[in-house]
């Protein structure tokens, strides 16, 4: 057993979970945020998608242990007083989901994208999310979430 | 997944001493291939030995005729790296198109030539720039390094630091991927410089492998029409769901035309 740190959602937490403890189930199990979600556990389907020191990652394909020290944002903490990032904001606007299993991963890639591409095109927005599938939309209204959002998060930076 | 402890090293030196003296350690750089396989049970170390933060794994600097990438950079950072764009964007375009992003944000070079996959990008690069694999303890060039499916010429106790990939004049790669998995069906690179012209082959053979019939036919006249008749064998090459080997055989010639004509 080890007693690791995180950052998650700006809040410093310690948690002890063996060391085989995937990242997903500590931020499920040990700490309580069940918005990430595990999809198909074999890093195919981006629903567990967080991000570790601002690079999304699958954290069902990365260990909690690797994650020590980092700095964790989950879905839980993109909103701010009450107020939706502007990123969830489009995707609300723009109806980016039907079930929303697949969205808080989706959320969280399209973030990562925004913040180091904020002009990013269509087309590069359909190749980012490369790794983050959905099985309800046809990614139609994803895809102009994320623009939309893009410019939103550029305009509030 | 079976139970196994970490053991976090402080430098290089330290994990090349941990990886000598725990029975059943293993090295664990970005985690993209090894952690999937942990799950399945197709590995199962006791303990594993996390290098990718180490410093003597980061850097990208070029020296002379070559860039030397760490072997803990990741496919993301190679691939949004000026120094790389500037000095062989052909890579740079290898390294963004690996997995998918996350992938990409984990996994590392040094990792992915340890693994080598028979699918993967990085082994035809390494064959077309005349590539050195750096460890702690040596330097091999990569024909000698990369054997077949998943094999190489690393000791269980030897960590890859940095791979050295001369620069070429022109080079590009064109992959035809799996469309699930961006692994791929076939991958050719095509590098020319002053000594020749190199075409490695991924994705299409039990590991990858340089193609002397092109790579004479493109010295003779560098165009993709001078790879008209140049032959590909599929005896050697795989047969799978995805694709026959005739069906390989026949990608490798359209990929390394693109790959010429990407050359410009």
């Amino acid at each position: 057993m080890s007693s690791l740190t995180l950052n998650v959602n700006g809040r410093s937490v310690t948690a002890d979970v063996p060391d085989r403890t995937l990242l997903v189930e500590c931020i499920r199990e040990a700490l309580g945020l069940t918005g990430t979600h595990v999809g198909c556990d074999t890093s195919q389907c981006g629903a567990c998608v967080v991000l570790v020191d601002g690079r999304s990652v699958k954290s069902c394909s990365m260990f909690a242990w690797e994650a020590d020290g980092a700095e964790v944002t989950t879905i839980e903490g993109l909103a701010s007083d009450g107020s939706l990032h502007p990123m969830q904001q489009a995707f609300k606007e723009h109806h980016g989901l039907q079930c929303g299993f697949c969205t808080p991963g989706m959320v969280l890639s399209a973030v990562d994208l925004a913040t180091h591409h904020a002009d990013a095109s269509e087309s590069e927005v359909r190749e980012w999310l490369e790794g983050n599938l959905c099985r309800c939309t046809g990614y139609q209204n994803i895809v102009k979430a994320v623009l939309v959002g893009a410019e939103a998060m550029e305009a509030g930076a | 997944m079976q139970d196994f402890t970490f053991r976090r090293p402080a430098s290089l030196a330290d994990a090349v001493e941990a990886l000598r003296s725990i029975p059943g350690g293993k090295l664990l750089a970005g985690g993209q291939s090894l952690i999937p396989v942990m799950k399945l049970d197709l590995a199962a170390p006791a303990t594993l030995v996390p290098v990718a933060g180490l410093g003597e794994l980061r850097g990208i600097r070029l020296e002379g005729s070559e860039l030397v990438i760490g072997a803990g950079m990741t496919h993301r950072e190679v691939g949004e790296s000026a120094e790389v764009a500037g000095a062989i964007p052909a890579l740079a375009a290898l390294a963004g198109a690996i997995g998918d992003p996350q992938v990409r944000n984990r996994g590392t070079l040094g990792g992915s030539v340890a693994h080598n996959d028979p699918a993967a990008d990085y082994p035809a690069a390494l064959l077309a720039l005349d590539a050195t694999v750096v460890t702690d303890r040596r330097e091999v060039s990569a024909a000698d390094f990369l054997g077949s499916m998943f094999e190489t010429a690393l000791a269980d106790d030897e960590v890859i630091t940095a791979v050295r990939f001369r620069v070429p004049e022109a080079a590009a790669y064109a992959k035809f991927p799996n469309p699930a998995s961006k692994y791929a069906i076939v991958g050719v690179m095509v590098a020319r410089s002053p000594g020749g012209v190199r075409v490695a082959v991924t994705g299409a053979a039990p590991g990858a492998f340089r193609h002397e019939g092109m790579e004479r036919a493109l010295a003779a006249d560098f165009s993709a029409s001078s790879l008209d008749g140049v032959p590909v064998d599929a005896e050697e090459l795989l047969s799978d769901p995805q694709a026959s080997a005739e069906y390989r055989a026949h990608l490798v010639g359209v990929m390394a035309r693109r790959a010429v004509e990407a050359c410009g």
